[in-house]
C-alpha cells in the first residue's frame, strides 16, 4: 500500500515537473527548434504550450526577447497541424503587445481567414484583428463583411466580436459593417445573435432615435438567444430610465414579458431592471415574487442574486421587501455567508424593533467569515438602525465596538468609526458610550487618518460630556505614543478641552507646556499657539481660534493666495473671503449595496474654478465668494439645453451659461447670450462660445458688476441664446458647405436673490451668545404672513429662501430658525425667524442683526 | 482594493465586456492558468497573484459557489485538486457569470475525459488553453456551449489512430464513455 502511494506521488510530480521551474532563457533557446524543417508538430506544440504557460504566469519579456520569440513562432505557419496552428495564433495574441513588427504575419493570417479550413478561420480573424491597425484594416474590410454573415457561427461570432473590439479605436470603419451585423441578429445561433446585437447597438449608442427603433423592433421579434435578450433588456431599461413619461411604457411592458422567459438569466435580468426602474410598489409585485422564488433556489448564485436585488429595494420600497420576510428568514443560516449577510441586513432594515437583538446575534456568529465588502454592508445597516431606533443604541454600540476590535481594512474601520461618530452626534443618550468606544479604539488604531479624525471628534464632543477629564487621559496618551500627525491632532483636541471647560484649564496648560518641547514642528507650533491663546483669557479669541475655527477650502485658498501675490502683494489678505469647507451633514441614504465607489468630494467652487480661468481679467475680481447651484433655463428634452451657474465675487457677478446642443445634424457657432440686466447692474464683458458641436458642453460667460446699493441687487435678468446654425453630417460631424444662418432661442429668466449673495451656516452651539453680543449692531425686524398652512412646510420654505440648511430649524409649537452668514463683501449677519401658526395661516417674525443696516434690510426685502 | 468604475444608478450597463477574469488554481492556490481582461482591474501580475491568493483562502474551504471580493463577483467550482473561477464586476448579472463558469468547467471536463484533476489537466494544457480562448475574447463571452467550445478547441482526442491503439486502450476508452453515458 505504501509503495502504491509513493508511486502516485511520483507520478504527480512528473506530470507537474514539465511546467515547474520553467525559465525564459531556456525557452528562448528551445524556440530555435521552430526553424528546423520539416516541423515536428508534437514537439513544437509542447514548446509553445510552455511559452504560453510562462507568459500566463506573469513572466515579463523584453521587447527583443518577445520579438525573437515572435519571429520564431511565425516559422510554424509551414505546418498544417490544426492544434499547432491554433496555438500559434494564441501565441501571436499573447506576444503582440510586447513584440515589434507584429504586422509581418498579416498576410499569413489573412490567408487563413479566407481559406477553406473552418477551424482556422474564426481564430485567424480574432488573431488578425488583435494585431492590425486602422490602415491595414481597410485592406481586409471586404473579408470582414463576408465573415460577419458567414454561415459558420464560429466565424461569424469571431468577426462580430473583433468588430466590437475595433469599434473602440475605429468606430467609423465598424459603422460601415452595421448592415451586415443587422442581418446576423436574426441568426439561429444564440451567440452570433448576441454579438451582432451588440455591434449594431454600439454603433448607434449616440443616436437615441435609432436605438429606440432598434429596441422597439426587436422587442416584438422572437429573439432566441438569452444573452441577446439580456442585452436588449438593458437597452430598454436605459431608454425607460432616460424617458420617464408615458412613452416608456412599451419598454417596461417588454421587460415585464421577459419575466416569463424560460431562461433564469433573462428572468433575473428583467427582475433586476424592474426593481431599479419601477416607482410604485404595486408595479414591483411580479418582479419581487420572481426574486422570492430565487431566494428559495438550491443554487447559491441564484439565492445571492435574489437576496442582493431585494436588498437594493429596501431603501425605496421597504414594504415590498417586507412581504419576503419569511424567505429571507430562511436564508439567515445559509451556508454561503454572503447570502446570509444580505438576508440579515435586509431584515434589519425592514423588520421591527423587537427582532433586532435576535438578528444581531445571528450576524455576530458569522461576522468573522465574511469579506470586508459585506462587513461594510452590515455596518451601513446598523447605521440606519441607529437613527431609526435610537433606543437600541446600547446593544448597537457594543456590537460596533466588538467589530472595531476585530481585524479589518481601513475602509471597514472607517465605516464603523463613521457609524459610531454619527451615533454620538445624533443621539444624546449614546454620546458617552460612543465616545468611550472611540477612546478605546484609538488606543490601538494603526490608521493615522482615522486616529486624527477620532481625536477631532473627541475634542469637539468630549468637553460637553459630564466628566470631560476622563477623555483627556486617552488623548494625552496619544501625545506620548503616536506619530507626528496624530500627536498634533491630540494637541488640538486637548486645547479644546481647555477652551471649553474652565475648571480643566490649569491642567491643560501643564499638558500643553509639555508638548512645547516636542520633536515635531507641527506639534510644537500647535502647542505654543494654543497656550498663547488660552493665556490671553480673551473669550472671543478663544472662541474664534480654538472652538469654532472656520476652515477655508484649501484648493480655493491656494488659488486666492497666488492671485493675491500676483496682483496686490502689499495689501493684507482677507481670509474670510474664502469659502469654507462645508461639512457634509445631510448624508444621502445609500441603498444596501455591495459596491464601494470612492468619489472625492469636490466643492462646486473647485469644480468651476478651472473653467472660469478662460474669462479675461478674472484675477482682478478677487477670490470667488460662492458658486450657486446650476439652474435649468430650458425645459428638459429640448433642442438646446442651457443651465445657468451664478458665480458671486465681492463686487462682481459672473453668469456662466452651460449650453448643450442635442441635435446631431447641427453645429452652433458664435454662441452668445443676450442679457437684459436688471436695473443697476452693469455688463462688463462676455466670453462667447465659438463652436458648439453635438453633445459637447460649451459655456458662455457674462461678467457683471453688482449695484452699489445692496437693496438694488435683487432682480431678474432676461436672457436669449443667439447663435449661427450650420448643418452638418450627423455621423461624421463635418459641417456642410455654406455660411449657416443666425437664429435665437428664448431662455427662462435668471433671478438674482438674496440667498445667492450669502454664505450661510446652521447655528453653532454658541449662537445664543453671538446673538446677544450682536444686540449692539444694527437690527431690522418685520412680521410677515406666509402662504403655507403648515408651520413645518413654512419653516422649510423660509430656510430654502434664505439658503439656510434644514438643521437651522428648531422648536416645536413655535418654530425658530436660527442662522448666520457672511455677505459677499465680508459683512457678517445673524438671523432669527420665529414662526407661529394660528387660524390656518402662518405668521413669521424675522429679525436680522448685522453691522451694516442695509444688509439687514436686504434680507427682509428678500423675504417680503 | 479594486474599484470597478463608478456606476450611476443601479441598472446594469448594456455592455458585452462582462468577464473581468477567469482562472484555474491548484489546491495550494497556485495559478495554473489565468486571464484578466480589464486593463483597469488588477493590471499587474503581482496584484493578480495577491488577489488569487486571497480568493483561494476565502473559497477553498467553503463550497459556496459565489463570493464578492474586492469589488468583483467571483463564481467558482472545484473538483479534486482544481479550482475554477470566473470574475465579473460586482455590478453584473451573476447568472451570466455562472453560465460562463459552467461552460469553462464542462469544456475542461470533456477535454480531460471527466478526469478533472491537476495532473491530467497539465497533460492537456494546450487544449485547455484553447478552450479558455474560445470561451472569452477580451472580456466578451465568445461561446458558452461546452460541446461547441470543445469542437472549436480542436480536441486532440483521436490523435493516435484507432489501428495503432492497443486493445486495452480501446477498451478503456469505451468503458469510460459508457460509464459517463450511464451517469448522465
Amino acid at each position: 500500500m505504501s509503495s502504491f502511494r509513493r508511486d502516485k506521488k511520483e507520478e504527480e510530480d512528473s506530470g507537474a515537473s514539465v511546467f515547474q521551474n520553467l525559465d525564459k532563457t531556456t525557452l528562448l533557446q528551445e524556440s530555435r527548434y521552430f526553424n528546423s524543417t520539416p516541423v515536428n508538430p508534437r514537439k513544437c506544440i509542447h514548446i509553445l504550450t510552455k511559452i504560453i504557460y510562462l507568459l500566463n504566469q506573469g513572466e515579463k519579456l523584453t521587447t527583443q526577447e518577445a520579438t525573437d520569440m515572435f519571429f520564431a513562432t511565425t516559422k510554424l505557419f509551414q505546418s498544417k497541424d490544426v492544434m499547432l496552428r491554433r496555438l500559434v495564433y494564441l501565441c501571436i495574441k499573447e506576444l503582440s503587445s510586447m513584440a515589434q513588427d507584429v504586422i509581418i504575419v498579416t498576410s499569413s493570417l489573412t490567408k487563413d481567414m479566407t481559406g477553406k479550413e473552418d477551424l482556422y478561420r474564426a481564430a485567424a480573424i480574432r488573431a488578425l484583428c488583435s494585431i492590425t491597425d486602422s490602415s491595414m484594416l481597410q485592406a481586409i474590410e471586404r473579408y470582414m463583411k463576408q465573415a460577419i454573415v458567414d454561415k459558420n457561427p464560429a466565424v461569424s461570432s469571431a468577426a462580430l466580436v473583433s468588430a466590437l473590439h475595433l469599434s473602440a479605436t475605429v468606430p467609423d470603419l465598424v459603422r460601415r459593417w452595421v448592415n451586415d451585423a443587422q442581418e446576423a441578429i436574426m441568426s439561429d445561433n444564440i451567440m452570433v445573435s448576441y454579438h451582432a446585437l451588440a455591434v449594431v447597438a454600439g454603433a448607434r449608442k449616440n443616436d437615441r432615435l435609432s436605438t429606440v427603433k432598434l429596441v422597439t423592433k426587436l422587442a416584438r421579434s422572437p429573439l432566441r438567444s438569452p444573452y441577446a435578450l439580456c442585452l436588449l433588456v438593458r437597452h430598454a431599461a436605459k431608454l425607460a430610465e432616460e424617458d420617464q413619461s408615458e412613452a416608456s411604457e412599451p419598454y417596461l411592458e417588454f421587460i415585464e414579458s421577459c419575466l416569463r422567459h424560460k431562461s433564469e438569466i433573462v428572468v433575473y435580468e428583467a427582475a433586476h431592471a424592474i426593481v431599479n426602474l419601477r416607482k410604485s410598489a404595486r408595479d414591483l409585485a411580479q418582479a419581487v415574487s420572481v426574486l422570492q422564488i430565487f431566494c428559495g433556489s438550491s443554487k447559491a448564485t441564484l439565492r445571492l442574486a435574489g437576496a442582493r436585488t431585494l436588498a437594493q429595494l429596501t431603501s425605496k420600497h421597504p414594504n415590498a421587501v417586507a412581504v419576503c420576510a419569511v424567505d429571507l428568514e430562511n436564508l439567515i443560516s445559509d451556508p454561503n455567508r454572503s447570502v446570509a449577510t444580505l438576508a440579515v441586513t435586509t431584515l434589519l432594515a425592514t423588520g421591527a424593533e423587537s427582532s433586532i437583538d435576535r438578528l444581531m446575534k445571528q450576524i455576530s456568529s458569522f461576522m468573522s467569515e465574511i469579506s470586508d465588502e459585506f462587513k461594510i454592508v452590515v455596518v451601513r445597516a446598523i447605521r440606519r438602525l441607529c437613527s431609526k431606533y435610537p433606543r437600541k443604541h446600547q446593544s448597537l454600540a457594543s456590537f460596533l465596538a466588538g467589530m472595531l476590535r476585530e481585524e479589518g481594512g481601513v475602509q471597514y474601520k472607517t465605516a464603523i468609526a463613521d457609524t459610531i461618530i454619527a451615533l454620538v452626534e445624533e443621539n444624546p443618550d449614546a454620546k458617552e458610550t460612543g465616545l468611550a468606544h472611540l477612546c478605546e479604539f484609538i488606543e490601538d488604531c494603526e490608521h493615522t487618518s482615522l486616529a486624527v479624525r477620532i481625536l477631532h471628534i473627541l475634542g469637539r464632543e468630549g468637553p460637553k460630556a459630564r466628566q470631560p477629564s476622563r477623555y483627556i487621559r486617552y488623548i494625552y496618551n496619544r501625545v506620548i505614543l503616536e506619530s507626528g500627525p496624530v500627536r498634533a491632532a491630540a494637541v488640538s483636541a486637548v486645547a479644546r478641552f481647555g477652551a471649553s471647560r474652565e475648571e480643566l484649564l490649569p491642567n491643560i496648560r501643564v499638558l500643553l507646556s509639555r508638548c512645547q518641547l516636542d520633536d515635531d514642528d507641527e506639534v510644537r507650533d500647535r502647542a505654543i499657539f494654543y497656550s498663547a491663546i488660552l493665556d490671553s483669557n480673551d473669550r472671543q479669541l478663544i472662541e474664534d481660534y480654538i472652538i469654532n475655527v472656520s476652515v477655508p477650502n484649501p484648493v480655493l485658498l491656494e488659488k486666492a493666495l497666488s492671485d493675491h501675490i500676483a496682483i496686490q502683494p502689499d495689501e493684507p489678505f482677507n481670509i474670510s473671503t474664502i469659502p469654507t469647507t462645508e461639512e457634509q451633514n445631510e448624508s444621502e441614504d445609500v441603498p444596501l449595496q455591495v459596491e464601494i465607489s470612492n468619489q472625492p468630494v469636490v466643492s462646486r467652487e473647485e469644480l468651476y474654478s478651472e473653467q472660469l480661468k478662460i474669462v479675461p481679467g478674472i484675477e482682478k475680481l478677487g477670490p470667488i465668494f460662492k458658486t450657486c447651484e446650476p439652474i435649468d433655463l430650458t425645459e428638459p428634452e429640448t433642442e438646446y439645453r442651457v443651465r445657468c451657474v451664478k458665480h458671486i465675487f465681492t463686487r462682481h457677478l459672473i453668469l456662466q451659461f452651460e449650453c448643450l446642443n442635442t441635435l446631431n445634424d447641427q453645429i452652433l457657432e458664435k454662441v452668445h447670450i443676450r442679457l437684459d440686466p436688471a436695473p443697476g447692474y452693469v455688463i462688463l464683458g462676455e466670453v462667447a462660445c465659438e463652436k458648439l458641436p453635438y453633445d459637447k458642453q460649451g459655456s458662455v460667460f457674462c461678467v457683471l458688476k453688482f449695484p452699489t446699493n445692496p437693496i438694488e441687487t435683487l432682480g431678474t435678468f432676461g436672457a436669449t441664446l443667439e447663435f449661427v446654425v450650420r448643418d452638418c453630417d450627423s455621423t461624421t460631424g463635418l459641417p456642410d458647405a455654406g455660411e449657416g444662418y443666425a437664429d435665437t432661442y428664448p431662455l427662462e429668466e435668471v433671478e438674482i436673490g438674496c440667498a445667492d449673495q450669502f454664505r450661510t451656516r446652521a447655528p453653532t452651539d454658541e449662537w445664543e451668545s453671538s446673538w446677544e453680543r450682536g444686540a449692539t449692531a444694527a437690527e431690522a425686524c418685520d412680521t410677515f404672513g406666509l402662504s403655507q398652512n403648515d408651520v413645518n412646510e413654512a419653516a422649510i420654505a423660509v430656510c430654502k429662501h434664505l439658503g439656510l440648511p434644514k438643521a437651522a430649524i428648531g422648536g416645536d409649537a413655535i418654530k425658530e430658525i436660527r442662522g448666520g452668514g457672511l455677505w459677499r463683501e465680508g459683512t457678517p449677519m445673524l438671523v432669527r425667524a420665529r414662526l407661529v401658526s394660528g387660524q390656518g395661516a402662518v405668521t413669521m417674525q424675522l429679525t436680522v442683526r448685522s453691522p451694516r443696516e442695509d444688509i439687514a434690510t436686504l434680507l427682509l426685502a428678500a423675504v417680503g | 482594493m479594486v474599484h470597478t468604475g463608478t456606476m450611476e444608478g443601479a441598472l446594469f450597463e448594456p455592455t458585452l465586456y462582462i468577464v473581468k477574469g477567469m482562472c484555474i488554481l491548484d489546491n495550494d492556490g497556485n495559478r495554473i492558468l489565468a486571464k484578466y481582461y480589464d486593463k483597469n482591474i488588477l493590471p499587474t501580475a503581482k496584484e493578480q497573484k495577491a488577489f488569487e491568493k486571497n480568493l483561494f483562502n476565502k473559497t477553498h474551504r467553503a463550497n459556496a459557489e459565489i463570493i464578492m471580493l474586492d469589488g468583483l463577483t467571483c463564481v467558482y467550482k472545484n473538483n479534486v485538486d482544481l479550482f475554477f473561477y470566473v470574475m465579473g464586476s460586482s455590478h453584473e448579472n451573476e447568472l451570466i457569470l455562472q453560465s460562463v463558469l459552467n461552460a469553462l468547467y464542462e469544456s475542461v471536463s470533456i477535454l480531460l475525459r471527466r478526469n478533472v484533476e491537476k495532473r491530467v489537466l497539465l497533460d492537456n494544457l494546450d487544449a485547455v488553453m484553447l478552450a479558455f480562448d474560445e470561451i472569452c475574447d477580451g472580456g466578451v463571452i465568445l461561446d458558452a456551449d461546452p460541446t461547441s467550445i470543445v469542437g472549436r478547441a480542436a480536441l486532440r482526442t483521436e490523435d493516435v489512430p484507432l489501428g495503432e491503439q492497443t486493445v486495452v486502450q480501446v477498451l478503456q476508452s469505451a468503458k469510460e464513455q459508457l460509464k459517463w453515458s450511464l451517469l448522465k
